[in-house]
């Protein structure tokens, strides 16, 4: 079963539609996965966490939009790029669907 | 929730510009109609919808509407929302408006604006007429169903209330030092 991590912050408007946007792409693929939220309180544990912002998502510890170092951990949101180019608050479901496959085909193959 | 009630009166600020200027409200006051808008570099709800911003100013200037964007957030924990970074930001985007700095937060804290980007819109007599949201898409502008700005906006040129004079405005939190 996959482990998938979903930290958000309080502030952020889009965590819920973002979780439920990670259950859907978790049931269309059929994956089992045990989904970990985490609610990122303070400076100090996005520091803790290296939370690069809201929401983040996590398959198997691999962030599935992965930043650059020079991203500060901090309580705010994230911005993820669009397949169009756009900019977005939430990853797309092609996003999370990519992350999760890759992840499922490096279990199989047991790394 | 604002510190504004519909039918208040706006509050006054005098903040420095990216443009190396300072911009006070009163500055304006030939100004049919003044637009605060309370936005920032890095939210994406703002960037999302900034490209409307600078649309809106370039339609209604000519009826003597005047946009004001503040940016408002802590820079020492969001670097992105720098000064130096406004400025960068208002020349890429080609901004048509001023865009302020209130860096020791106290015109948001004022105002009592909690979002990113979190509009204010005031009459001629500075009495304000709109609170809240652009419109109900941040996504997809051609899929827009209620442009709640530009509603309030024509309402107000023409002397009558907007349909929806208030509406929770959408986007991230302002990011308090």
């Amino acid at each position: 079963m996959l482990h998938v991590s979903f930290l958000y912050f309080e502030g952020c408007p889009s965590h819920e539609l973002a979780l439920e946007r990670l259950r859907q792409v978790l049931a269309e693929e059929g994956i089992e996965a045990e989904v970990e939220v985490v609610k990122v309180e303070t400076d100090t544990q996005a520091e803790q966490l290296r939370f690069m912002g809201s929401p983040t998502i996590l398959v198997e510890g691999r962030d599935i939009d992965p930043l650059p170092p020079s991203v500060q951990f901090a309580l705010t949101c994230r911005i993820y790029c669009r397949e169009d180019g756009r900019i977005s608050p939430l990853p797309s479901p092609e996003l999370i669907r990519r992350s999760l496959r890759a992840a499922v085909v490096r279990a199989a193959a047991g790394r | 929730m604002s510190n504004l009630k519909i039918g208040d009166k706006a509050i006054a600020f005098d903040l420095p510009g990216v443009d190396g200027k300072r911009h006070s409200l009163a500055g304006y006051a030939g100004k049919e109609l003044v637009i605060v808008i309370f936005t920032c570099n890095h939210c994406p709800y703002a960037r999302a919808w900034e490209d409307r911003f600078v649309q809106i100013q370039a339609d209604y200037a000519a009826k003597g509407v005047q946009l004001l964007a503040i940016s408002s957030n802590d820079a020492v924990k969001h670097p992105d929302d720098s000064f130096p970074k406004m400025q960068e930001r208002a020349a890429e985007k080609g901004f048509n408006f001023p865009y302020l700095y209130d860096e020791s937060q106290e015109v948001a804290r004022a105002y009592g604006a909690q979002r990113t980007p979190e509009v204010f819109v005031f009459d001629k007599n500075r009495t304000m007429r709109y609170q809240g949201t652009v419109d109900d898409n941040y996504e997809e502008p051609a899929s827009v169903k209620t442009p709640y700005l530009r509603q309030a906006i024509d309402a107000v040129l023409a002397g009558k209330t907007a349909p929806t004079p208030e509406t929770a405005a959408v986007g991230c939190t302002i990011k308090w030092k």
